[in-house]
C-alpha cells in the first residue's frame, strides 16, 4: 500500500465535488417541471445521447466555439481544459500500466512520480513521460496565457475581461497553483532520481545541481495537493462551478429543454453554467460604442449566482442578443435577463457558506401589488372580416411613408385585406413585457387576439418586428404570422406582385427582433436581391448590429442611442451604399437620424419598384414621394 | 361643460406648500433628462392610449412637477410603453423610464402604506 499524509486535502477535494456534482444534479433534476423530466429521460437515454457526447468534446473540451471567435482565447481554454483531461486519462493509464497493480485509486494516478519516481528511465516508459511532459508543457503554455489575459487582457485580443469576487480570486489562485506545483514537485523528484522527460528532466537536473531535490520535492507535493483540494473545495461557490454544469446543461439542452418565459430549473442550471469568459463584453454593443462595461450578461448572472439585486443591470441592456449568438456555451441570456426583469427590484441577501453551497432556487417572483387592471378603458372591439389583415403596429403609423407603401403594395397586389389598425391601434404588448410588465402586456394580447380572430383571417401581416416577435410568441393565435417582408416574398413568388430591377446599391440592416429574434433572414435579402443589388456588410444576419433605438433599453440617454446609432450605421455603409435598408419603422427611424446615406425600409423599396401602369398616376402624387421629415 | 348656472368655481392656486414633490423629485434625480421637458406636447399628440382615452403625458408630466399627484397616480397606469413618445420628444426626454419611474414610486408609496 502506497500512501502518504500529503494525499488527503486533494481526496478530500476530489470525494467532495464528486459526491456534490451528483447532489446538485438530483436537486436540478428534482426542480425540473414534469414535461421537461420527461424530455431529459428521453434524450438521455436516446438518440440525442451521441450528440451530447460530441458537444461535450467539442465545446467543453476543445471549446470550438471560442477558436472560432479568438484563436488565442481558444487556446487558452482549450489547453486547460483538453491538456488537463488528457494528462488525466494519460496518467490514469500510466498509473493502470506502469503501477504495481490495476484499477487504482485516482490518487496513485496523480501523484504518480512521487511513488514511483524511477519511472521512466528507457523504453516505452520514456515515451510515455515525454507525452506527459509535453501535455504538462501545453496546460502551462495556457495558464501563461490566462495570467497575462487577467494583467493585460489585449493580448489575448479582448477588450474587457470580466472582474472578480475576492473567493473568485482564491480559487484563481489556487487553479493557477497546481500546475506550476506539479512541474516543480516532479522535477525535484526527477531530478533527484535522474529520470523524467524534457521538461520535468532538464528542469529538475538543474534544480538538483545546486539544492536538495529529495527534500525539497517533498513540501511542492504538498502544495499541489493542497493547491487541488482548495480548488475541488471551492469551486461550487465560484465561477468554475461552470465545468461540472455545463456537461449537465449539454444533455438538458440537446433533450429539448428551454428556457421559455417561465423561471425553473433550467434557467439556474444555465446561470451556473456561465464561466465568465467575457465574450459577451466584447459582443455587447453598449460596450464597443458607449463604453459600459459592468451591465453585461456574465454580470447578470454572476449577479443572480451571489443573491445581488441586479435590477440596475437586467433593465440596462438593449435586448438585441448579440450576446445570445455568441455565448460559447450557449446560454440562453436574453430570455434569462426577461425573466429577471419581471422581478424587478430583489434585495441583496448574504448567504452562510453552506446556503451557498445548497441555494434556494433563485426567486423570479415580482412583487405583489393589488392594483386595479391599467387598460380597461380599452373600446370593445368591432370585427372586420377578410382572409388576410395588415397589423401596422405604433412604430409603422409613426413613419407613414412605411404604411403608404404597405398600401400601395396590398392594393397592386389584388390581395384582399383589411387594416385594423388603420386608425390607430392598440400596441402589441412587447413593450410592456421589455418593461418587465407581463400581467398589463398580456391585458393588450388579449384585447389584440379578440380582435385578429373576430376578423376570421388566415394571414396576419405585420410591419414591425417588435409586434412580430410577440405575435409569435406570446399570442396565441392559430393563424399564419407574417412580417411583411415574408409576405412580400411570397407575393413575387406567386407572380401577384411585378416589379422593376432598380439599379441602386443597397445593404440591408437586420433588425434585431426579425433576425436574432425571430430568425427571419433570408426573406428580407431574396427580396432586396430581387430588385436592388444587395451587397454585403460585416454585420450581416446573426452578426447584425442593434440600431440603438430598442425599446428593450430605458436607461441609457438620448445622446448614448445617438452614438450607438451613428456607430452602427457608420459601420454599415462603409462601402457608401446608396440606400441603408431595414425592414424595421424603429430601426429606419432611428437610423435616419444618424447617418447621410438614404435610409429606407424594405416595404419603400418595392412600392417605388412596383410595375404598374396604373400605378403611374398616383407617382405623381406629391404625398407619396415627399420624403418623410425626420423629427429627431 | 355640460353644466350651466351659477357655481363657485374651485380654487385654482397652485400651493407649492402643500404638494409634494418627492416624486417629482425622486424621477429626476434617476433620470436627469426629466428636467429638460418643455412640455411642449409632441408626446401627447403622438400616444396610442390617448387615441383612446383623454389621456395626456404632456398634462401628467405638468402635474408631476407641480406636485400634484393624484391625478397622477389614477392615470399612469393606462400607458402602454410602446415608445411612441420618446421617439418624437424634440428635447431627447426618456419618457418610458420617466413612466417607469412614477409607476415605481407609486407602488413603493402603496407598499408602504400598507
Amino acid at each position: 500500500m502506497q500512501f502518504d499524509p500529503f494525499i488527503i486535502p486533494f481526496n478530500i477535494g476530489l470525494y467532495f465535488i464528486l459526491i456534490y456534482a451528483v447532489v446538485r444534479s438530483v436537486m436540478w433534476f428534482r426542480d425540473l417541471s414534469k414535461q421537461d423530466k420527461l424530455r431529459l429521460q428521453r434524450g438521455f437515454f436516446g438518440r440525442s445521447f451521441g450528440q451530447s457526447l460530441k458537444e461535450i468534446f467539442m465545446e467543453s473540451l476543445l471549446h470550438r466555439k471560442i477558436f472560432k471567435t479568438n484563436f488565442r482565447l481558444g487556446y487558452m481554454h482549450m489547453s486547460l481544459a483538453f491538456g488537463w483531461f488528457l494528462l488525466i486519462l494519460f496518467g490514469t493509464l500510466e498509473a493502470d500500466i506502469f503501477g504495481s497493480s490495476h484499477l487504482n485509486a485516482p490518487y496513485k494516478a496523480i501523484f504518480f512520480k512521487y511513488f514511483n519516481p524511477d519511472h521512466g528511465r528507457a523504453g516505452f516508459e520514456a515515451v510515455w513521460s515525454f507525452v506527459m511532459d509535453f501535455l504538462l508543457a501545453v496546460i502551462l503554455s495556457g495558464l501563461i496565457i490566462a495570467i497575462i489575459k487577467r494583467l493585460y487582457s489585449r493580448i489575448v485580443g479582448m477588450k474587457k475581461t470580466t472582474k472578480l469576487r475576492p473567493l473568485d480570486k482564491v480559487a484563481l489562485t489556487s487553479l493557477w497553483m497546481i500546475f506550476p506545483s506539479r512541474l516543480i514537485a516532479e522535477s525535484f523528484t526527477s531530478g533527484a532520481y535522474g529520470t523524467g522527460s524534457f521538461l520535468t528532466g532538464s528542469l529538475g537536473s538543474w534544480l538538483a545541481s545546486f539544492l536538495p531535490a529529495h527534500e525539497m520535492a517533498y513540501p511542492f507535493w504538498w502544495l499541489y495537493s493542497l493547491s487541488l483540494g482548495t480548488f475541488f473545495v471551492l469551486l461550487p461557490l465560484t465561477r468554475y462551478m461552470h465545468i461540472p454544469t455545463e456537461l449537465f446543461l449539454i444533455f438538458a439542452r440537446n433533450s429539448g429543454i428551454t428556457t421559455g418565459d417561465k423561471a425553473g430549473a433550467f434557467t439556474d442550471i444555465q446561470t451556473y453554467s456561465c464561466s465568465s469568459c467575457g465574450i459577451c463584453i466584447d459582443a455587447c454593443q453598449l460596450n464597443f460604442s458607449t463604453g459600459i462595461t459592468n451591465i453585461q450578461s456574465a454580470y447578470l448572472l454572476k449577479g443572480i449566482r451571489n443573491n445581488e439585486n441586479v435590477k440596475d443591470i437586467a433593465f440596462n441592456c438593449l435586448m438585441c442578443g448579440r450576446c445570445d449568438q455568441k455565448c460559447p456555451v450557449g446560454i440562453e441570456l436574453t430570455p434569462i435577463r426577461m425573466l429577471r426583469r419581471r422581478a424587478g427590484e430583489t434585495e441583496h441577501v448574504e448567504k452562510s457558506i453552506l446556503k451557498r453551497y445548497f441555494p434556494d432556487k433563485p426567486s423570479f417572483n415580482p412583487v405583489k401589488v393589488s392594483e386595479k387592471p391599467s387598460f380597461d378603458f380599452l373600446p370593445s372591439s368591432r370585427p372586420v372580416k377578410a382572409d388576410v389583415v395588415y397589423f401596422a403596429g405604433c412604430m409603422t403609423h409613426l413613419t407613414p411613408s412605411i404604411r403608404n407603401s404597405m398600401i400601395k403594395i396590398l392594393d397592386a397586389s389584388g390581395v384582399k385585406y383589411k387594416f385594423i389598425d388603420e386608425n390607430g391601434g392598440v400596441c402589441c404588448g412587447r413593450p410592456l413585457m421589455l418593461a418587465g410588465q407581463d400581467k398589463e402586456a398580456r391585458e393588450l394580447i388579449n384585447f389584440n387576439s379578440k380582435l385578429i380572430l373576430k376578423s376570421g383571417a388566415q394571414t396576419l401581416v405585420t410591419s414591425c418586428p417588435i409586434c412580430y416577435k410577440v405575435f409569435r410568441e406570446s399570442y396565441y393565435l392559430d393563424i399564419e404570422v407574417l412580417h411583411h417582408t415574408q409576405f412580400i416574398k411570397n407575393l413575387i413568388d406567386e407572380g401577384s406582385l411585378k416589379l422593376n430591377f432598380m439599379r441602386k446599391k443597397v445593404v440591408y440592416h437586420t433588425p434585431c427582433d426579425l433576425g436574432r429574434g425571430s430568425g427571419v433572414y433570408d426573406e428580407p435579402r431574396d427580396v432586396l436581391r430581387y430588385v436592388s443589388r444587395l451587397q454585403k456588410t460585416d454585420f450581416d444576419n446573426e452578426n447584425s448590429l442593434c440600431c440603438g433605438g430598442s425599446l428593450g433599453n430605458m436607461k441609457i440617454s438620448y445622446k448614448q442611442k445617438q452614438i450607438i446609432a451613428a456607430d452602427a450605421a457608420a459601420r454599415l455603409t462603409k462601402d457608401n451604399p446608396e440606400i441603408l435598408a431595414t425592414s424595421c419603422p424603429l430601426c429606419k427611424k432611428t437610423l435616419a437620424a444618424a447617418t447621410e446615406t438614404k435610409v429606407a425600409d424594405i416595404a419603400e423599396i418595392v412600392a417605388e419598384a412596383i410595375m404598374l401602369p396604373n400605378l403611374m398616376k398616383e407617382k405623381s402624387n406629391p404625398m407619396l414621394i415627399v420624403k418623410e421629415p425626420v423629427t429627431i | 361643460m355640460d353644466k350651466f348656472g351659477f357655481a363657485i368655481s374651485q380654487q385654482r392656486q397652485i400651493d407649492f406648500e402643500a404638494n409634494r414633490r418627492d416624486i417629482a423629485e425622486y424621477i429626476s434625480e434617476k433620470e436627469p433628462s426629466f428636467r429638460v421637458c418643455i412640455e411642449c406636447g409632441c408626446c401627447a399628440a403622438t400616444c396610442t392610449t390617448g387615441n383612446f382615452t383623454p389621456f395626456s403625458l404632456r398634462e401628467l408630466l405638468i402635474l408631476l412637477k407641480r406636485g400634484e399627484n393624484d391625478k397622477v397616480r389614477d392615470n399612469i397606469n393606462k400607458c402602454m410603453l410602446c415608445g411612441k413618445c420618446t421617439l418624437v420628444c424634440p428635447r431627447g426626454v426618456n419618457t418610458r423610464n420617466v413612466i417607469s419611474l412614477a409607476r415605481e414610486a407609486f407602488q413603493d408609496r402603496i407598499k408602504n402604506a400598507v
